[in-house]
């Protein structure tokens, strides 16, 4: 056990991770409270140490066992606080685990975040070489591939002139690129690829397409199921701080999916804080419904109550198949003008039109997102399996596709 | 590929008996002189007036404390012009001082970074020594001028002055990884900071000789941890001759205070990602 297999690139044994919660950080008003705080706070670590106040333990990661071999791509996915982002801090060495063992071989680097170190009043060349020599590049290495870099990040002109004058989207390409010329063995990669603009974020998907084809052990953290399909071969599944499965991502992915469904034909948001609150499908006699017919039109209701200024955000409901694949998504500023105040409640709705899906089983799922950088703010979550059924559908073996619209068609003689 | 050749990392619960990896240390050594050079940058950046404040600060104080205590108070300075007797002393005692605020809330200024990337935490306080070090050498600079000034030769003595500023850089560096450490915990205790530094400057001997001091109560000025370093920066730049014993009791504090501080520091380390 103390050795790494051949052919492993990570190897985790029995790892756990406790947070204390509420134990140690306070917040002192005033010098006086400072001093009682730092007087009494030896008792209250003894405390918590000695059990008395074992629920304020939390376990974000419960004996996580895992090997991943080299040149593999490997999806991290789970919900909010199933200890997606406590592994891949483990794994990167920020903060330590309270139990078990990690062996990983080859030079580790982590993307976590895009631009550590990066400061505005330096130049572009200066970040450079600042947030390369964080990521773990020397000197020589970043002389070396200097011009790739900016080549990449597309800021050549711009390269001596302080990053506070860079356009956000100058920012992250720069920070991004340097990220992206770091060779590694093993890369770690937190969800840092939902920045820039789409263009870009294309590009950095191939980047690392790239490296997982160059044999580089990947390890990708990721909410956006459809980057972890396109990426990566093999899929872990975290719940509640344990591996709930791992496999090929085509087996894992509709597994996930499923595992947030609710049948009950209503999701409810437990999270008193947060903006989505309700999800459910109702027919085109509002009946709340689990299954719909191929020729019958439902609406998808999504209650919210606003936390943030209505330009602030964007609703989207995405439909994926019980593969894993994107269906299709729409986002109520397509169609909708919303005013809407911050703490009320509201139901948006969003028509799914008849005689487009094919019969099979879908998954919806709803997004609500900041619109201003395209950083998720609320996850997307699957909330409800919707059926469609074979009522109505009369197609004919010929007609191919995930979608079946029926299109106008035209004929004008010339 | 030959997978057997490439370099094992291993990651394990933290021990209660952890120490600095120096092998690891060495090699983020690049990073610690980037991190030293980009507070540098940004120090002489961000300002208007660049370097030109490293020389307006110490000087104004300077010309603010002959008149306060060498004119008004007349408080002695073992027979030379007081400005050229306070410089040299502000110019260790601000060194020193600029480096505890700097060092003590390092860690918290680099939250983000400690949060989102790994490497030896220990860098952090001791890259922030650099800006004190150039603030020093440009002092340095004025206090040469004011010697050709005030007509006064350096002596071959001179050459203890990296000696007694690198002691006194190592009590800062001990100082400051105690201070940050804690800092991270108890986030009100950067307040104490330049609080402890303001009462910490009237028991050293910046603005007033040692024979200031009645003989009785001298023992307490030697308890200082600091008094044989800037005694002895001050001595060494104008010639005046040196006191070993306080040399020696600095010497001896500061490697308590580096063990204990270093040690404080080690045993927090892990934590900091948790907590900050």
């Amino acid at each position: 056990m103390n050795q790494i297999e051949d052919n492993i690139a990570v190897s985790v044994r029995d790892l756990s991770k406790e947070y204390m919660l509420g134990g140690v950080e306070q917040h002192y008003d005033s010098f006086r409270d400072l001093l009682l705080g730092m007087a009494s706070a030896p008792f209250r670590r003894k405390e918590i140490l000695s059990g008395k106040k074992k629920e304020n333990l939390f376990l974000a990661l419960d004996g996580i066992n895992i090997d991943i071999p080299e040149g593999q791509s490997t999806g991290i996915i789970g919900r909010n606080g199933a200890g997606k982002s406590t592994l891949l801090k483990v794994l990167s060495k920020i903060t330590k685990p309270t139990s078990g063992k990690v062996k990983m071989r080859g030079r580790v680097a982590s993307l976590l975040e895009v631009g550590s170190g990066f400061h505005p009043e330096l130049s572009g060349r200066e970040n450079i070489f600042m947030n390369a020599s964080i990521l773990g590049m020397t000197r020589q290495e970043v002389l070396r591939k200097m011009d790739d870099i900016v080549a990449f990040a597309e800021v050549e002109k711009f390269l001596d002139t302080p990053v506070k004058r860079y356009s956000s989207g100058m920012y992250v390409r720069l920070a991004f690129s340097v990220a992206a010329h770091v060779d590694p063995d093993i890369l770690l990669v937190d969800e840092v690829l939902a920045v820039g603009d789409a263009k870009f974020q294309q590009r950095c998907i191939g980047k690392l397409g790239e490296a997982g084809q160059q044999g580089r052990t990947v390890v990708f953290v990721s909410h956006n199921m459809g980057l972890i399909q396109e990426l990566c071969s093999h899929t872990i599944y975290l719940k509640d701080g344990k591996v709930e499965s791992y496999g090929e991502t085509s087996s894992i992915l509709p597994q996930y999916f499923r595992d947030g469904v609710e049948n009950t034909g209503v999701w409810i948001q437990k999270d008193e804080s947060a903006c989505l609150r309700a999800v459910r499908v109702v027919d085109a006699d509002n009946n709340n419904v689990l299954s719909i017919g191929y020729d019958q039109q439902c609406r998808v209701q999504i209650d919210i109550r606003p936390n943030r200024a209505d330009k602030d955000f964007v609703i989207a409901t995405r439909l994926v198949d019980e593969l894993g694949r994107d269906i299709l998504t729409s986002w109520d500023t397509d169609t909708l003008v919303r005013t809407t105040e911050i703490g009320r409640l509201y139901r948006v709705e969003c028509e799914m039109p008849r005689g487009l899906l094919r019969p099979g089983r879908y998954f919806i799922l709803i997004m609500i997102r900041n619109s201003n950088h395209g950083y998720l703010d609320q996850i997307e979550e699957t909330t409800l399996e919707l059926e469609v059924s074979n009522l109505g559908f009369t197609m004919n073996n010929g007609r191919f596709g995930v979608v079946l619209p029926t299109l106008k068609w035209d004929v004008s003689e010339l | 590929m030959s997978s057997t050749t490439k370099k094992i990392t291993t990651i394990e619960p933290a021990s209660r008996f952890s120490h600095f990896d120096l092998q690891e240390l060495w090699s983020y050594r690049e990073l610690a002189v980037m991190m030293m050079l980009r507070d540098i940058k940004v120090r002489y950046k961000q300002t208007i007036l660049g370097v030109a404040w490293a020389v307006i600060q110490p000087l104004t104080t300077m010309l603010i404390f002959t008149l306060i205590f060498g004119r008004l108070a007349k408080i002695p300075s073992d027979g030379l012009p007081y400005p050229i007797f306070v410089f040299s002393g502000l110019l260790a005692w601000n060194f020193f001082s600029s480096a505890l605020a700097a060092g003590g809330t390092s860690l918290l200024s680099a939250g983000g970074m400690i949060s989102k990337v790994y490497f030896p935490r220990i860098i952090v306080p001791l890259a922030s020594i650099g800006v004190s070090i150039v603030d020093y050498l440009v002092a340095v600079l004025i206090l040469f001028s004011m010697m050709i000034y005030y007509q006064i030769a350096p002596t071959l003595q001179l050459l203890w002055m990296p000696v007694f500023l690198f002691g006194l850089a190592m009590t800062a560096v001990g100082f400051c990884s105690w201070l940050s450490a804690v800092t991270v915990t108890y986030r009100d205790f950067r307040f104490v900071i330049p609080f402890m530094v303001q009462i910490w400057m009237y028991v050293t001997p910046v603005i007033y000789p040692v024979s200031f001091i009645p003989e009785a109560w001298r023992w307490v000025i030697y308890l200082n941890p600091i008094l044989g370093w800037v005694q002895g920066i001050r001595s060494s730049f104008l010639g005046l001759p040196i006191d070993w014993l306080a040399i020696a009791i600095s010497f001896s504090l500061t490697i308590i205070i580096m063990v204990i501080g270093l040690r404080f520091f080690e045993k927090a380390e892990h934590r900091f990602a948790d907590v900050i």
